[in-house]
């Protein structure tokens, strides 16, 4: 995902002028791409996220369009007042990108793992919150916050993610893309989960399930009108994320509640307790219900109990 | 300006911040009456408006910056009044939106940073704005700031200017027993800034100082302004009660008469 935002940036930065590039001191044999050609336009702000956050907050008060890199949760949580005060306060064009979201850096321990950064992202004024769940859908976004006005988030994966999307995926703002068509039940997911959303998607059909496959790359705006959909068409719904309490299930449940209308949500997240063992990112999903299999396990578990409740 | 219209302008502005925080019950009065010198210099000497931004860091001195952008043509000098009244935009810290207002602080270390960034585009940008950031003592021991000040200096900053007003009190103390930041001038010479050290309060030391940017090229300036905080009302000054009080009736009407400004307005 990290090389399909780097080469659509510089794609986009060919073409308007006002594109800034600053990084804090993270992101090498990625950035060189923007860098060598934009020297400009490109600074390497050192180890000092909170700096790099007020100056990105600085230049764009002069009217530049600044993207702010680096991993996991430097660029969001060190740096969060920055975001909040300096950045969405101001309403600024400022657009902070995290490589490494979620459990992609699973052995380099708990530090390194970002779980909390969509909730509080979210939780923040004038802010748009995204998680492409592939490198097309990552393609597409960096298009949209590089002309859409004032603060984004993007969460990305890292490397080596597979296609999910044909290249000519139209992606409107503030939209869920719809993948499967279904009526038993929704498969909501957000990020790098829908690859085993739709594995587990694929088991799910082989039982014998009508299955509606969404993914929501847009944690803010959420798409109300998709979840209301998934509401009146399904009677179960299951978000599936990379991603402690306060995220996606979170607000897809508060979506649902407003509803009035009675399904069974599972929202499959990690919890709160920091993962505090190695492993891979495969393999930290697993341990946390987060497998392919586990997700058509637990699909079919509310399936069962639906039925039961309404026998 | 002649730099005894200056400091009529600075007893002016010195005269609103104390009217605005009485009618208020506010706070900071102390960090306002401060800085008054050093506003008056900059906004009626120094800045050339149409080019050059300034920021104020320490947020908490947002009365007296009011007073300023009033007096200066940016808003209605009526509105002072206003100030921290219900749906007013003249809130207690820094807010922008106000006319002349760069950035809202509030939170301190977050000027220098941004300052930071705007002398950055200028630089990249050719253009001739001077960034000048405003920060408090007590500010400093914000991180934040040193993450800056090793910045400016690696980017050569010149055309960014660092005030530090020197009133050594900060909210809990005197900064010398909360958090020492002496020898202050030496820390900023070791970061490779072009360091000078005033009397915040000598007009003409700061209208020369501040008329003699950049003070070396190539690095970035830093004043170190030594001041009083509550300088210019005799029972204010240098006194920690007035980071928090607001002045009785009575208080009022000798401050203003010691501002040689008569009327409780």
């Amino acid at each position: 995902m990290r090389t399909a935002f780097i080469e659509e940036l510089v794609h986009l930065a060919a073409k308007d002028e006002r594109i800034w590039l600053v990084c804090g001191d993270i992101g090498y044999s990625v950035l060189e791409a923007f860098a060598d050609r934009f020297p400009a336009r490109y600074l390497n702000a050192g180890v000092a996220e909170q700096n790099m956050t007020g100056i990105a907050a600085g230049l764009a008060l002069t009217g530049k369009t600044v993207f702010t890199y680096s991993i996991a949760n430097f660029p969001s949580l060190r740096c969060l007042e920055q975001i909040r005060n300096d950045v969405c306060y101001h309403n600024l064009n400022v657009k902070i990108v995290a490589v490494g979201g979620g459990l992609a850096y699973g052995s380099h321990g708990y530090t390194h793992h970002a779980v909390e950064d969509i909730a509080v992202m979210s939780a923040l004024p004038n802010i748009t919150v995204i998680a492409p769940a592939d490198p097309v859908e990552a393609r597409a976004v960096t298009r949209m916050i590089a002309v859409q006005p004032g603060p984004a988030y993007l969460r990305l994966g890292k490397a080596g993610e597979p296609i999910l999307h044909t290249s000519d995926l139209a992606v409107t703002y503030g939209k869920a893309i719809l993948l499967r068509e279904g009526s038993d039940l929704a498969l909501i997911s957000i990020g790098g989960m829908l690859a085993n959303t739709l594995t587990a998607a694929d088991k799910l059909n082989r039982a014998g399930y009508s299955v509606r496959v969404l993914s929501m790359p847009f944690a803010v705006p959420l798409d109300e009108d998709a979840i209301r959909g998934a509401v009146a068409d399904t009677s179960v719904i299951l978000t599936i994320e990379e991603h402690g309490p306060g995220g996606l299930g979170s607000t897809v449940g508060e979506c649902i509640a407003r509803s009035g209308q009675a399904v069974t949500f599972v929202p499959l997240r990690l919890g709160r307790s920091p993962i505090k063992v190695a492993g891979t990112q495969e393999q930290l999903r697993a341990m946390h219900g987060l497998s392919a299999d586990a997700i058509a396990r637990s699909a079919e578990q509310a399936l069962l109990e639906r039925r039961q409740v309404c026998q | 300006m002649q730099v005894a219209e200056l400091e009529a302008i600075a007893r002016t502005l010195r005269a609103h911040a104390v009217r605005m925080i009485y009618h208020a019950r506010g706070a900071h009065l102390g960090s306002c009456l401060s800085i008054a010198d050093i506003l008056a210099c900059l906004y009626w000497d120094t800045l050339r408006i149409d080019h050059d931004r300034f920021i104020l860091s320490k947020g908490h001195a947002a009365a007296i910056l009011y007073a300023a952008l009033a007096e200066r043509g940016f808003f209605p000098v009526e509105e002072l009044a206003t100030y921290c009244a219900f749906n007013s935009r003249l809130t207690g810290h820094v807010t922008s939106g106000v006319p002349g207002v760069e950035l809202s602080s509030g939170s301190l270390g977050h000027g220098l940073p941004v300052g930071c960034g705007m002398a950055l585009a200028a630089k990249r940008d050719w253009s001739p704005a001077r960034i000048v950031v405003l920060v408090s003592d007590g500010e400093l021991d914000e991180g934040s700031n040193w993450e800056a000040i090793l910045f400016a200096a690696h980017h050569k900053l010149d055309n960014l200017l660092l005030i530090v007003d020197y009133n050594k009190i900060q909210s809990f103390g005197r900064v010398q027993e909360v958090l020492d930041l002496d020898p202050l001038a030496d820390k900023f010479r070791a970061f490779r800034w072009a360091v000078r050290e005033v009397d915040g309060h000598a007009m003409a030391q700061l209208a020369d100082t501040f008329g003699n940017l950049p003070f070396s090229g190539g690095k970035p300036g830093v004043v170190i302004a030594h001041t009083r905080k509550g300088k210019g009302v005799s029972f204010m000054e240098d006194d920690l009660a007035w980071h928090y009080r607001s002045p009785t009736q009575e208080q009022l009407a000798i401050a203003l008469e010691e501002l040689g400004e008569n009327g409780l307005h």
